[in-house]
């Protein structure tokens, strides 16, 4: 979908969610919701910064790293894609502590969102340096530069570019999960739903508005990283031409 | 003691019938996505009007999460007079949820289909209903049968989510034993196994049909 078909969506659902929090029958519901929302929007954040950096390292680790640090990478990727990111979550808040371990609900969350993503995402740190040209590494050979001279000025600035889209994929990925945290005691936007349709039971103006909210809140990070990409690819000799 | 055997054995058995209910939910959605998500494809290109109003509706429900969606299906249902049970509201969420991500997936296969395919079946009269089953339909979807493999797995990891609405499957039945036995280190631990050997085989059956696949096509 074309970037302005997603500015449209996201300003009518801007919209939408304006004009029914004007009315009687939605307004009681949205400073509860917007206050979850924050915790949702912290969690996503968070989680989403943990998931680059686990995502780069693990890539290098697999990549270039020695072999007991290749092995320990790819154990932490198979573990983190082969379960449920709620078994995990689950795992990090019932289990952990019975090892003598206890994390806070918040950071637990942020944990476990960060490390499932970031498991996918060393798959596509991985896929986008592998798909750097060839003769780029042999041009980096030929000038006799060290390992992290190449990746470090040739080919992540290289791979970067290649990278954009599927962490835009993950982004999403991890902003939708961040609803399971909800079940883990935190009140992010999800819970703030359930709590106040098992109080009032206003089922449809709830869930209308906090699927609105799910909806924009997508719709920031798919727009935010289209922009990002149009920018990084600036100069670049890739894809069908403008 | 931290992990006992014993007691992972013991409810073993129970964790094995509720396994079973997660994996008929999988089946189930499964079957769903990939039906459904192939009837968004196919309407999407036959029908040219519908194809703005289908990429909109893949968009939003691909841009909310399954939670909420699961609870959309079971609380406001009923509010408008269409009572689920929890199984069934949990598995049309998850059907329709990866639905919409599947439609993309045979979208992929049929944009793939040389153009001359369609301008054949057009010089040659067919319906667009033929040349969707005859020509285009099984050249397209052996290339993507990988894809939708992925998915299937997914789909699968996605299953505990119904234990948000207390559908009686792997997760909901360890966190049940936890609560009534105040440990929760044998049964969530061996949930995560579970779909740690369900996921892992699962990979390596779908690489070895792509494989097959491959062979088969590239001859």
């Amino acid at each position: 979908m074309g970037i302005r078909t997603l500015v449209a969506m996201l300003v009518i659902a801007l919209v939408v969610i304006g004009a029914l929090a004007t009315q009687e029958s939605y307004q009681v519901f949205m400073p509860g919701l917007l206050q979850g929302a924050v915790l949702t929007i912290e969690i996503a954040v968070l989680g989403s910064l943990l998931a680059i950096v686990m995502g780069v390292l693990a890539a290098l680790a697999r990549m270039y790293g020695p072999t007991p640090l290749r092995w320990l990478a790819t154990v932490y990727v198979e573990i983190f894609r082969g379960t449920s990111a709620l078994v995990q979550l689950f795992w990090l808040f019932f289990v952990l502590p019975q090892f003598g371990v206890t994390i806070n609900a918040f950071v637990v969350a942020v944990l476990a969102l960060g490390l499932n993503v970031g498991a996918y995402g060393s798959e596509c740190v991985r896929g986008a340096i592998l798909s750097v040209a060839r003769g780029q590494w042999e041009a980096c050979t030929a000038l006799n530069m060290s390992r992290p001279q190449m990746l470090r000025r040739i080919i992540l600035p290289q791979a970067f570019v290649a990278m954009i889209p599927p962490w835009g994929n993950l982004f999403i990925e991890l902003l939708k999960s961040t609803a399971l945290v909800s079940l883990i005691t935190l009140s992010d936007l999800a819970f703030k739903a359930q709590q106040m349709n098992q109080n009032t039971f206003k089922t449809i103006p709830i869930f209308t508005l906090v699927l609105l909210m799910y909806l924009a809140m997508s719709l920031v990070v798919t727009i935010g990283m289209r922009l990002l990409e149009r920018r990084a690819s600036l100069g670049l000799a890739r894809g069908k031409a403008a | 003691m931290i992990w006992d055997w014993g007691f992972a054995l013991e409810i073993l058995p129970v964790l094995a019938r509720a396994a079973v209910i997660s994996i008929e939910a999988t089946l189930i959605g499964f079957a769903l996505a990939a039906s459904l998500g192939l009837v968004l494809a196919v309407v999407r290109i036959a029908v040219p009007w519908t194809s703005w109003t289908i990429s909109v509706l893949v968009e939003l429900i691909r841009s909310t999460p399954l939670l909420i969606q699961i609870f959309f299906l079971y609380f406001v249902f009923p509010k408008f007079g269409v009572v689920l049970d929890a199984f069934t509201a949990g598995v049309l969420a998850i059907g329709i949820h990866y639905a919409a991500y599947c439609s993309e997936v045979y979208r992929a296969g049929f944009d793939n289909i040389h153009r001359g395919q369609w301008e054949a079946s057009i010089a040659l009269n067919l319906s667009s209903w033929t040349t969707f089953r005859d020509i285009i339909i099984p050249q397209a979807i052996p290339p993507i049968v990988p894809a939708l493999g992925n998915y299937l797995v997914a789909l699968f990891k996605e299953t505990p989510l119904l234990s948000a609405i207390a559908v009686m499957e792997l997760m909901q039945t360890a966190k049940i034993i936890g609560s009534e036995t105040f440990r929760y280190t044998e049964p969530i631990t061996l949930v995560g196994l579970f779909f740690l050997a369900m996921s892992l085989v699962s990979a390596a059956l779908i690489r070895s049909l792509e494989g097959l696949l491959n062979r088969r096509t590239t001859r």
